[in-house]
């Protein structure tokens, strides 16, 4: 088995799966050509995370990641809930695969947005209205690194990147065609 | 638990008199084939027993069959083999899109070396227009590749049409045809190939058994350097229990391709047929009649292949994917992507391969798990509530 029991134990039986209409903060992190999605819908009292629902499109590590960040963010006060980190979540799951690793920067992440979200709307009862900025992050698929729009490297496993034509998104050098919008790199 | 193995794209099981045929060489009969001695002499007899045996099969002549180790082997030594021994008549190759790996990777490995390369499409069943391969010859090409069948969809390629045009036009022609051989009549003569591509593994054979067909007279490098074995053409100490074990397999799939074929065919149907409707948004990917008999392929919409891979190995069934995740590079399937599918469906890519020993029940119990683990999947898929309330609206 590629997994620990741990992580194989959340995928069967994953917690707190589902949507909430009355949901506090809503995050939303990936898309089907990363290969992961999730959204994690959060219910704030006092300040701290009463209860989290999520929905994950994607293998047997997200599943496992999206349960267990669910688990830990119950009942952690929102400065608690932000300390969540990819590591801490990889270790409660006992390791995950080397090329799994970021499906864990996903589900702390899809978490962090959903606080975002809430922190926003809060924000939003106190102050008039303002257009947020949506902060575009995007992890290396083949390693951990987060990978930032004006940045075309990976540090981390060393891929160089360039922004694709069409959509912008950045794209991996070698590449011939863009995994975001499907685009053929015309090659000179 | 029950453990039902429809992994054929990864690797056949051995028939027990392969099993029976090779361990004489794993015992008393260990001799190098290259020794004088009476014990060197009667492995050598084993392997050009084997020879003649899976010459037969493809109704070769048994001096064209060299043994290698895989069918990756067979294919870089194909492609580096054959460009390097022809590239003063030029240095452009004709591929598909749908190549294997080994393929792909043996292109852009030449590419260092001056070859250039044209990667004609497939429609959406994964199929090659000869009529593409024809527009793409230019004056320096000397080498067309296009796999027999493709291991992921199943699609049988049109490659007698295809090994015909590059006759006309003084082409070699060499086909992958690993997931072929062994599985449905294949006949290098009929088909007019120059070289051909296969493994043992993929039809009841050890794995590490392979070997490539180069017709008479096509000359091709070396592709180990050193002593006299296959014709000074691959080097190296014959690994005999591997080659007793093709030899065999040839002899047996020979002997047993129809029966096998009609079986697993009727077999294969049901599977088709009756998994699209067992659940929702489930599509058939590759060619729906001209595919490998044992071979049945989906897109499940709105989950991922390897949660259903997981699950359907919970349940003892043995599968796989093209998904993103499944693959240690993290990319999607770039056959099913040639093929138009977009991203998000390649990622619930399923490919069912039968073996000989499958049956009826395998399938009835195939079609009974199956429903309620893509049922617990979409519950948990953000994309299948999207398109609820898409519906909804």
């Amino acid at each position: 088995m590629i997994y620990t029991e741990k992580v194989m134990e959340h995928f069967q039986n994953p917690r707190n799966v589902g949507t909430m209409k009355d949901a506090d903060g809503v995050g939303q992190v990936g898309n089907p050509v990363c290969g992961d999605m999730m959204t994690f819908y959060i219910k704030v009292k006092d300040n701290r995370i009463d209860d989290v629902k999520f929905q994950t499109f994607g293998c047997g590590a997200a599943i496992a990641v999206s349960s267990m960040v669910s688990e830990m963010a119950i009942g952690k006060t929102i400065e608690e809930a932000l300390k969540i980190t990819n590591r801490s979540v990889a270790e409660e799951l006992g390791g995950l695969p080397k090329n799994k690793m970021h499906c864990s920067n996903l589900g702390a992440d899809a978490l962090h947005k959903a606080i975002e979200n809430y922190q926003e709307r809060q924000k939003a009862k106190q102050d008039p209205p303002k257009k947020s900025e949506d902060k575009e992050s995007c992890y290396c698929p083949y390693c951990d690194g987060p990978i930032k729009g004006i940045e075309n490297y990976c540090q981390s496993c060393k891929v160089e990147f360039e922004d694709c034509p069409e959509c912008k998104k950045p794209v991996n050098k070698q590449a011939d065609k863009c995994p975001h919008c499907g685009a053929t790199k015309v090659r000179v | 638990m029950k453990r039902i193995y429809l992994d054929h794209i990864a690797g056949t099981p051995l028939h027990p008199d392969v099993v029976d045929a090779m361990l004489p060489y794993l015992k008393e009969k260990f001799g190098n084939p290259q020794s004088l001695h009476s014990i060197g002499q009667e492995a050598l007899e084993a392997i050009e027993e084997s020879r003649d045996k899976v010459a037969r099969l493809i109704n070769a002549e048994s001096a064209d069959i060299l043994f290698v180790s895989s069918g990756s082997e067979a294919n870089n030594f194909a492609l580096k083999g054959l460009a390097f021994a022809h590239q003063s008549r030029g240095k452009h190759i004709i591929l598909s899109s749908i190549e294997h790996q080994s393929i792909l990777h043996s292109a852009k490995y030449l590419e260092k070396f001056g070859f250039r390369f044209s990667h004609i499409p497939v429609d959406e069943f994964g199929l090659v227009d000869p009529e593409d391969m024809r527009k793409a010859i230019t004056d320096e090409t000397i080498l067309v590749s296009i796999l027999l069948a493709n291991g992921e969809v199943g699609t049988i390629e049109p490659i007698g049409e295809i090994a015909n045009v590059c006759r006309d036009k003084d082409i070699l022609f060499h086909t992958d045809a690993v997931d072929a051989v062994g599985n449905i009549s294949v006949d290098v003569r009929a088909l007019g190939v120059d070289a051909l591509s296969l493994a043992g593994n993929q039809f009841y054979g050890p794995k590490g058994s392979a070997a490539l067909y180069v017709k008479k007279g096509r000359r091709i490098l070396p592709f180990i350097d050193g002593g006299i074995q296959e014709s000074g053409r691959r080097a190296g100490t014959e690994d005999v229990p591997a080659i007793v074990g093709l030899g065999k397999a040839a002899e047996i799939a020979l002997q047993e391709m129809e029966s096998r074929m009609e079986r697993m065919k009727t077999l294969r149907n049901k599977l088709m047929k009756q998994l699209p409707q067992a659940v929702e948004h489930v599509f058939l990917t590759g060619h729906p009649e001209r595919r490998l008999p044992h071979h049945a392929s989906f897109c499940v919409e709105y989950v991922e292949g390897e949660a259903m891979l997981l699950n359907l190995d919970l349940k003892g069934i043995s599968a796989s994917s093209g998904s993103a995740c499944t693959s240690r590079a993290l990319k999607a399937s770039h056959v099913l992507l040639a093929m138009g599918i977009d991203h998000a469906l390649a990622q619930g890519s399923l490919v069912f391969g039968l073996i000989d020993r499958t049956n009826s029940e395998d399938i009835d119990y195939l079609l009974e798990v199956f429903p309620p683990i893509i049922e617990r999947l979409r519950k948990m898929s953000p994309l299948y509530t999207q398109y609820l309330e898409e519906k909804e609206k």
